[in-house]
């Protein structure tokens, strides 16, 4: 397993990769590099029912969060090999689409695991009392931060996300930030939980009412997960296979 | 598809238009009432309504559209839920958004507040463009029974083979930059003012065609769009909808400017 800030370390820094392969066979493991997979989801696809279908979180898993994953590992393929070409203006223009598809990887892998089903010991807010401590401090009650919350998701243009992190590192002040199409929270926030407001998240079961999905899904997140990023301690790890 | 529903929006829709006007003017400047931009009927023949300002009378409304509101007339391609939804509740929302967006800038320009006008440009382009670009998308389609579909001819054509090899090179090359969208946003086939040259854009989200470029067919990448029928598949839906294109419509854009 790599921890989910490889990843993002490599997203943010665009990490050069050693030049000095050229003349040894294509090796992405030795190179730092692994290929990823999709990760099985925490619970069953109707367990977010009626707060989000089966439905959309069969395709939403299986179909979308599997498409960013195929893609980013073929972009690192690709990348692999613009740099062992010595390639640098392949290597650029492979950044977007590395960008893009790892971002979804990350934002999806995140996502899956800050729902829960709703009525579940996870999805009290008590079960986050030092996050929720803090949230009362920031925003003067959770039902205000949920408020705010709503709204910056409302508020997004396109595809996008919305997420609560710590600014700079554990120990940071609380923010709420959006993050268009794809783009991860990196550069050392730490997100703390996210809400996907892609129209495929909802459509199917909510057409154009998203004002309801951004409502309903306050049943169905998973603070025990919130608090163990606020404290640092979670197990977020991107699934991958090491065998190419 | 509802046939209640095709006989009662429009209607509907022409008595709020023909109501609405004396209750905005107790609420707002008549500078922004006249400028009231309203929700188009679906036009997939007319070129005339172009403009976010469309007149607020009841009379333009059926008369310039030969499909009227059927929103099941390009089906099989595109779904009439879809089409329906589509119509009355994404382009009414942008057409409310950029109305609200005019209406604070009208008010925040009556008080010198420059600030407060200029913050309001990231909806004014977001909702301006949702409404332009939807009432272009609507106007660039028609039934695969009728106009809908084929190959362009005549000056067309011929600018499109000169620009991009052949029709086909040129559909292939929409489909690419159409599933290379990241995100929510539009393909564009659009002709340089300058130059007289046909070219290919995307934009992201709601951002309209400008600057440089005129406009001539738009395809609509937002899930929205598509995914009711389509689902994830959205490359099925790039290919069914060269079936409803309008190349009467697109013609006609071509030779205007």
């Amino acid at each position: 397993m790599v921890n989910i800030a490889s990843l993002w370390q490599y997203l943010a820094l665009q990490a050069p990769l050693h030049s000095s392969m050229s003349g040894e066979p294509l090796n992405l493991t030795k190179m730092g590099l692994t290929t990823y997979t999709l990760p099985a989801l925490p619970y069953a696809y109707n367990a977010l029912e009626p707060h989000i279908s089966a439905q959309i979180m069969e395709l939403h898993h299986s179909k979308h969060h599997q498409a960013y994953v195929t893609n980013l590992n073929k972009a690192l393929e690709s990348h692999v090999a613009a740099v062992a070409a010595g390639d640098v203006a392949a290597q650029i223009a492979l950044q977007q689409t590395i960008k893009f598809n790892g971002g979804g990887h990350i934002n999806h892998s995140l996502f899956w695991k800050n729902l829960a089903p709703a009525g579940t010991e996870e999805t009290r807010a008590d079960a986050a009392k030092g996050l929720v401590a803090e949230i009362d401090r920031t925003w003067g009650g959770l039902e205000n931060f949920k408020k705010t919350f709503s709204a910056a998701l409302l508020g997004i243009q396109g595809s996008g996300w919305g997420w609560l992190v710590q600014e700079g590192g554990h120990g940071g002040s609380l923010r709420i930030v959006t993050t268009k199409d794809q783009d991860p929270v990196v550069g050392g926030d730490v997100p703390i939980l996210g809400v996907d407001m892609w129209e495929h998240a909802y459509y199917l079961q909510y057409l154009n009412g998203k004002a309801a999905y951004v409502e309903n899904i306050w049943n169905v997140i998973n603070w025990k997960t919130a608090e163990e990023r606020f404290q640092g301690k979670s197990e977020d790890k991107l699934e991958e296979k090491s065998e190419l | 598809m509802s046939s209640t529903l095709l006989r009662t929006v429009p209607a509907l829709r022409g008595a709020l238009r023909a109501s609405g006007a004396p209750k905005a003017a107790a609420m707002a400047s008549t500078t922004f009432v006249r400028g009231k931009a309203t929700l188009p009927d679906l036009s997939c023949e007319c070129i005339d309504n172009l403009t976010y300002t469309q007149r607020p009378q009841a009379a333009t409304l059926r008369g310039a559209s030969s499909q009227g509101d059927d929103y099941g007339a390009l089906e099989p391609h595109i779904s009439g839920k879809i089409m329906e939804l589509h119509h009355t509740k994404h382009h009414q929302t942008y057409v409310n958004g950029l109305n609200s967006a005019l209406e604070t800038i009208a008010e925040a320009e009556s008080k010198g507040d420059f600030t407060k006008a200029a913050s309001v440009a990231p909806l004014l382009n977001f909702h301006g463009g949702g409404h332009i670009n939807h009432t272009l998308f609507w106007e660039n389609l028609a039934p695969a029974s009728r106009d809908g579909g084929g190959e362009p001819d005549g000056a067309l054509k011929k600018a499109i083979d000169s620009d991009f090899g052949s029709f086909d090179t040129f559909r292939k090359q929409m489909n690419t930059a159409l599933a290379g969208i990241q995100g929510s946003g539009w393909a564009w086939l659009v002709k340089d003012k300058s130059a007289g040259t046909l070219g290919l854009v995307t934009r992201a989200n709601q951002d309209p065609v400008s600057g440089p470029f005129v406009p001539l067919l738009g395809i609509d990448a937002w899930e929205h769009a598509y995914y009711l029928q389509y689902e994830n598949r959205k490359a099925e839906y790039f290919d069914a909808i060269w079936n409803v294109i309008n190349w009467k419509t697109v013609a006609a854009r071509y030779g205007k400017d």
